[in-house]
């Protein structure tokens, strides 16, 4: 699910100039009536407004208090005070839990991310440019376990990992997260397609070693497509939810995204049966999403445009 | 996921680049280099793909003693009164949501593609993609608050159907269709983006020959540019279904928060986990994940053959 969200970008980016030139010569031509270009303005915006509205009243519900945010007009602003004690109480929860899963969701993810590169470039590398037994049986193995959904093995991997007594451990959530058949296939692709072999070679005759040429000649122009795995791959580990949900029966180890969970058996609203000492204010549990989310939304806003640029840069080294 | 776009080219380059590559990659008398290369992947490949897989296999076809059970765990799940519910639940978001996904994914591309204005055209872009990056439990907890009458941004429209209170929005008829809502808020943007890169690739040499030949911008949509979309409709449907089957965190969160309004054996793959964590059977969980794996692996197998990922290798 969540590869399948973010990946698509890079496809439209490059495109976008072939998009400018041909532009000119169709125009007009496309929407003929008057009438049908306004049924096509009125889907573009309800659809708009369908995506954005529940994320802007998200970012309008931090800054109120509970009552506010029952009584007040949905897209009003609240008041700064009412944020911080929105906030305090937020990261007061349970004596900090969530800085405690915040940090959790920081070190899986970005373990897994490590160990992902370490893995995945390499091996797409020799997938695409080097030649050895089994090399085919595994490109297919890579493909079919790429599209099967990750959330079907976590179970599996659950009665495995519970056998050689790993659950509970951060390896039992970082380990998983790090077997990234989709990041190999990118690689795969890139190496395939973008690196000219005559370079590899005349690095081979110059005196490389085959370890040489990978990290002194590959590795270098790859560059863009190391950023792209590990974009999907952080964004798939960070947002990740049923393998760290069952792998990780304690509080203390939770990442932010099962903390969710926690926060919202606490508050009232949803659970009427917990109104206690600890309870968690509708304002705080909708604080509590954009914090979930900002790490990713942070990546996404300021990686897109590199990325996109890294992509077509790839394309045309040759 | 991107790579359906890059798929042709992996069939391409499996027939053109390949046959050069055979004499540099393996110098003589060396042990290949790929070996080195493809050896922790191959190790993860094998702890975290195959082998959770077979040990699943394992599981499910013994008792909890570790004898031979031959198909009780399957018998038995099967006809746990929780199965045919979980399994309809799950059909049932799977044909709203899939139904959704295919029109309004592909109304939109073609709208969106047709927009001549370059910012407008990015900027749709953008916030169409925008939700995706809100997944897993954060795009859920949104949606409770815009599903609960007394905060939501759309409380209007909620009272206007006739529902003012979140339990009788979350009545389990409108389970289906609010799922679908949610998976298509989060994902639509993507697969947009995806059949939005597809259609620039229809050339505009043929499609400015249907104009002078009289077709209007719908009979173009109908006759040309939605047979050229066929794969990645058929592409998007197979990967959709595939995570679809696997539901779970929307209902669990939804039955977290309703007092258990919504049952916390809604999908299959909470049903699964039901077994493993409130049984305690592991045998019973491993068959149902069994049959979630055979029904992922068969629709992979179905794309993988029929899609023509492997058509010129």
């Amino acid at each position: 699910m969540t590869t399948q969200s973010t990946a698509p970008h890079r496809v439209s980016g490059g495109r976008d100039s072939g998009d400018r030139v041909r532009g000119g010569r169709v125009r007009g031509g496309r929407m003929r009536t008057q009438g049908g270009r306004s049924v096509a303005g009125l889907i573009l915006v309800l659809f708009v407004l369908f995506f954005v509205i529940p994320i802007i009243w998200l970012l309008f519900a931090v800054t109120k208090s509970s009552h506010a945010l029952i009584v007040s007009n949905p897209f009003s602003v609240g008041s700064w005070a009412d944020f911080v004690a929105n906030w305090n109480q937020l990261f007061g929860f349970q004596d900090g839990a969530v800085t405690l899963w915040i940090g959790n969701s920081t070190f899986y993810t970005l373990g897994a991310l490590v160990i992902t590169l370490v893995v995945s470039i390499p091996a797409g590398y020799a997938l695409a440019l080097t030649e050895f037994r089994l090399r085919k049986a595994l490109l297919v193995l890579t493909l079919v376990v790429m599209l099967i959904p990750s959330t079907a093995l976590v179970l599996p991997v659950f009665l495995e990992l519970n056998t050689v007594g790993l659950i509970g451990t951060p390896l039992s959530v970082i380990l998983p997260m790090s077997f990234f058949p989709f990041g190999v296939y990118l690689t795969y692709i890139y190496f395939s397609t973008s690196i000219p072999r005559d370079l590899l070679a005349a690095a081979r005759i110059d005196g490389c070693s085959e370890i040489q040429v990978f990290t002194r000649i590959a590795l270098p122009l790859a560059a863009p497509i190391v950023a792209l795995v590990a974009f999907f791959n952080f964004v798939q580990n960070w947002n990740n939810f049923f393998l760290p949900f069952v792998m990780l029966p304690s509080s203390d180890g939770y990442p932010i995204q099962v903390g969710l969970t926690s926060l919202l058996a606490s508050t009232p609203a949803f659970n009427p049966s917990s109104a206690g000492s600890d309870s968690v204010q509708l304002p705080t549990l909708a604080l509590a999403t954009i914090v979930s989310i900002l790490p990713v939304l942070i990546v996404f806003l300021f990686s897109q445009r590199f990325l996109v640029a890294g992509m077509t840069a790839g394309g045309t080294k040759e | 996921m991107a790579l359906a776009p890059v798929s042709d080219r992996l069939a391409a380059d499996a027939t053109s680049r390949r046959r050069p590559v055979r004499p540099q990659g393996r110098a003589p008398g060396r042990v290949p280099i790929g070996y080195l290369f493809v050896s922790l992947y191959t190790l993860l490949a094998l702890a975290f793909g195959i082998l959770p897989a077979v040990y699943a296999v394992f599981l499910a076809f013994t008792k909890v003693d570790g004898g031979f059970a031959g198909f009780d765990n399957f018998v038995k799940v099967v006809t746990d009164f929780r199965f045919v519910p979980a399994v309809l639940h799950v059909t049932f978001y799977l044909v709203i949501w899939l139904i959704m996904l295919v029109v309004f994914v592909v109304v939109l591309a073609l709208i969106v593609h047709a927009v001549k204005v370059r910012w407008a055209g990015t900027a749709l872009r953008f916030v169409y993609y925008l939700p995706g990056a809100l997944a897993g439990a954060s795009s859920v907890l949104l949606w409770l608050f815009v599903l609960d009458p007394t905060a939501s941004p759309v409380s209007g429209l909620l009272r206007l159907m006739g529902m003012n209170s979140f339990v009788q929005v979350i009545q389990p008829g409108n389970l289906p269709a609010i799922f679908a809502i949610i998976a298509f808020w989060t994902g639509a943007g993507g697969w947009i983006v995806i059949m939005y890169g597809a259609l620039n690739n229809v050339s505009s040499d043929v499609i400015e020959a249907a104009r002078i030949d009289g077709a209007n911008a719908v009979q173009i949509a109908l006759r040309i540019q939605l047979p050229m979309l066929r794969k990645w409709i058929a592409y998007m449907g197979v990967m959709s279904l595939a995570a679809g089957t696997q539901l779970f965190v929307e209902p669990q969160l939804l039955s977290q928060a309703s007092n258990a309004v919504v049952p916390n054996d809604y999908s299959v793959n909470q049903l699964a986990y039901q077994y493993a964590f409130q049984q305690n059977d592991f045998n019973g969980a491993a068959a149902i994940s069994l049959i979630l794996l055979l029904v992922a692996l068969l629709l992979s197998w179905v794309f993988v053959t029929r899609g023509g990922l492997f058509e010129k290798e």
